[in-house]
């Protein structure tokens, strides 16, 4: 193996000497090539990322059960109060090992915080914009105009609160809803917000996934693309569920450019409540196709343990970053 | 004497004495910074060369020709990230090279597309048109050049030696026919290897300026040829021979650059060495073979010397293809086109002159001068509709 680069030099420098004078250019010609020996790499393909992102900075397995409850307090009337703080900054983010991707972030992270409440709170949010340029909140779900986040933009160091009563129950989610619209979406001003039913779900393992993507080179199309930002975090850290619990998804599409994403676990069928506004209808499948803004509710009970992958159906997405994979192991182990 | 040479030094080196105090004063108090931006600079960096070294294996060679160290953070190969392993650092300096290598299933006869994504995210790709193993430098690959340069540079210049003994029947009327021919064969070869190294130039890195490149080429060995032709008629040796030899070397660093190309494109997969290029390459180059010796017709050169001219003109194209096959880089493939480009320009300016003052010559452009100047250049494009690359 190494005899080979060399004796590639050899004849080279035989040659040059054939010609004298006129190849007097193959010495720089050479300049720079390295004379390592080959390792035989065949075998060994792997479809992923190179590197973790560095530790200290967002955690996408924390941020799978991560929920913001807010500051809980009763109004005179005996109605839940949920205060929420949400901050506008810039923030460099990492979006896949060494890539770094200049965001727009709520409370510094992409997705923001999944904001939870249940029907019929009082939802309060104070927003404050430190970033560059104007930014609101737009919640989906049942509110009044003027809480809609469409009309009333709030300028670099203004703040703004809104308030509602929380309903109906579902998966909602919240964006910025200032134009260029594209742009600060893409950039990732959004988030999860649960609604819960007043009788509650079921009790499971809860786990949130935004599927999402970066524009990393501006250019109109994605480059990578995740479940909570990180290329194939979720590959290279599997998420532990226990067999025989039951696991709920809460899946939000907030992919920009691409008009469709989706989600499709191996080995398993789930219960598909669509927006999660229902609890008796559902679908009985194993792929949800979401359109941009929309969101499904997943349940499902492992049967089997080992890995099992999860990951986008648009097999580039899925190449790009968005495959994960779920780690069940039994109940006692 | 000593103090004067003293002096002469300080004289010469305190500008740049000077230039390196105040270098040294702007970076350690500025102010540098008023000319850095906030934003951080745009990178560039380009694919240089990639080569497929055998199935499942992609090698890539990226240089830095931006104004700022570039930093390789992830690879996708056809939309899919790909695990690969840099050679060395993954930041690249400006002006650095590295070689990256990736373990990628390929499918043969199918185009592919690397990407590189920068710690910054952007992206730079390069593409490779047909998919297929590089040859490995082995003894065959080696073979393979040698027998092309032999037919496309060797073997036609040797064929038009042949065209000599015909040339000494001629008149001199005709005999100026065939010169502005070969004026017009040149000229033609001249501009194409210009046209050629201009777009090379255009894949090159930034930082090495390929336009730069070209202007050096061309007027570097225009000026070099003219110097070597004034000592060689100096020193007394006949005029056709020192044309003809002019000649040959300025073909020769053409085909040495032609070489570089046709090596790099056969190791990249862009072209397959059929037999229409190679008889492509036989035919147009006869035509340089001619040209060659039709600054000969009334001298009588010694057959070592006609072996000479041919190997001048011809070699090159194998050392090229060779050279071009391991390390085809398009900052060398533009300088030796463009110093081909200029050599070649120089030649045709010393043969028009020499179809000017051949004895009882009409002097300059006349019907018959003008008429093989513009059969020159057609035959030429004909033999040219032949090379299929």
């Amino acid at each position: 193996m190494m005899e080979r680069p060399l004796s590639r030099r050899g004849l080279l420098k035989l040659g040059a000497a054939g010609t004298a004078g006129l190849a007097t250019g193959a010495g720089s010609l050479l300049f720079g090539r390295t004379a390592a020996a080959e390792p035989d790499h065949a075998g060994h393909h792997a479809m992923t990322t190179v590197g973790d992102i560095r530790p200290g900075g967002f955690d996408p397995t924390a941020f799978l059960t991560a929920f913001d409850r807010g500051r809980e307090s009763r109004l005179p009337s005996g109605q839940v109060l949920r205060e929420y703080e949400l901050v506008a900054e810039e923030r460099e983010i990492e979006v896949a090992g060494g890539v770094f991707y200049p965001a727009w972030t709520y409370n510094g992270q992409v997705p923001g915080p999944t904001l939870r409440c249940t029907e019929g709170d009082r939802v309060r949010i104070r927003f404050t914009n430190r970033g560059t340029h104007a930014h609101s909140i737009h919640f989906h779900g049942i509110h009044p105009a003027n809480m809609d986040g469409a009309f009333e933009m709030v300028q670099p160091g203004g703040s703004y609160t809104y308030e509602f009563d929380a309903e109906p129950f579902a998966l909602q989610l919240y964006h910025c809803h200032t134009v260029p619209l594209k742009r600060h979406l893409h950039k990732g001003l959004y988030g999860a917000f649960i609604i819960d039913p007043r009788e509650g779900r079921p009790p499971a393992q809860e786990l949130v996934m935004v599927m999402n993507a970066f524009d990393t080179n501006f250019d109109g199309e994605n480059e990578v693309y995740a479940v909570n930002s990180v290329a194939f975090h979720y590959q290279r850290h599997p998420i532990v569920v226990r067999a025989g619990e039951l696991v709920r998804i809460y899946v939000v599409n907030l992919t920009e450019f691409d008009l469709v994403n989706s989600l499709h676990l191996h080995g398993h069928f789930f219960r598909l409540f669509r927006t999660g506004s229902d609890l008796e209808r559902f679908e009985w499948t194993d792929l949800v196709t979401l359109g941009q803004g929309e969101r499904a509710v997943l349940e499902f009970t492992c049967k089997h343990t080992g890995p099992f992958m999860f990951h986008a159906h648009q097999s580039e997405f899925a190449e790009l970053g968005w495959t994960g994979i779920l780690d069940v192991r039994g109940p006692n182990a | 004497m000593p103090e004067g040479r003293t002096r002469r030094w300080l004289l010469g080196l305190g500008p740049l004495l000077l230039l390196g105090l105040l270098l040294a004063a702007f970076f350690r108090f500025g102010p540098a910074g008023v000319f850095r931006k906030a934003f951080p600079p745009v990178e560039e960096l380009t694919i240089e060369r990639i080569t497929l070294p055998g199935p499942g294996r992609i090698e890539a060679v990226a240089v830095n020709g931006g104004p700022e160290a570039v930093t390789v953070s992830q690879v996708l190969v056809d939309d899919a990230a790909w695990s690969h392993e840099v050679l060395g650092e993954r930041t690249i300096p400006r002006l650095g090279r590295r070689t990256i290598r990736i373990p990628y299933p390929w499918v043969e006869g199918e185009p592919l597309v690397v990407t590189l994504v920068t710690s910054t995210g952007l992206t730079f790709s390069a593409d490779v048109a047909v998919a297929t193993q590089t040859p490995p430098p082995d003894r065959r690959y080696v073979a393979t050049f040698a027998l092309l340069g032999i037919y496309a540079g060797v073997i036609p210049v040797f064929l038009g030696l042949l065209w000599l003994p015909f040339l000494r029947t001629l008149r001199r009327e005709t005999v100026e026919f065939f010169l502005a021919l070969t004026v017009g064969l040149l000229a033609f070869l001249g501009i194409d290897a210009l046209i050629e190294a201009i777009e090379t130039a255009g894949r090159v890195p930034g930082a090495f300026q390929g336009g730069g490149l070209v202007v050096i080429g061309v007027l570097g060995a225009a000026f070099g040829v003219q110097a070597v032709g004034a000592t060689r008629r100096a020193a007394g040796t006949a005029p056709g021979l020192w044309l003809a030899k002019l000649i040959a070397l300025g073909i020769g660093l053409h085909n040495l650059g032609e070489g570089l190309a046709i090596g790099g494109a056969y190791a990249t997969g862009e072209i397959a060495l059929g037999t229409s290029l190679v008889v492509g390459f036989l035919l147009h180059n006869t035509t340089e073979g001619l040209g060659i010796v039709s600054p000969l017709a009334e001298e009588r050169p010694g057959l070592g010397q006609l072996v000479q001219l041919g190997l001048v003109a011809g070699l090159p194209t194998v050392v090229g293809a060779w050279i071009g096959g391991f390390s085809a880089s398009p900052v060398a493939t533009t300088l030796f086109l463009a110093l081909g480009a200029g050599a070649i320009g120089q030649v045709v300016v010393n043969l028009w002159r020499l179809l000017g003052r051949a004895p009882g010559a009409a002097g300059g452009l006349v019907p018959r001068t003008a008429a093989g100047f513009v059969a020159g250049m057609a035959v030429m494009y004909a033999t040219g509709l032949l090379v299929p690359a």
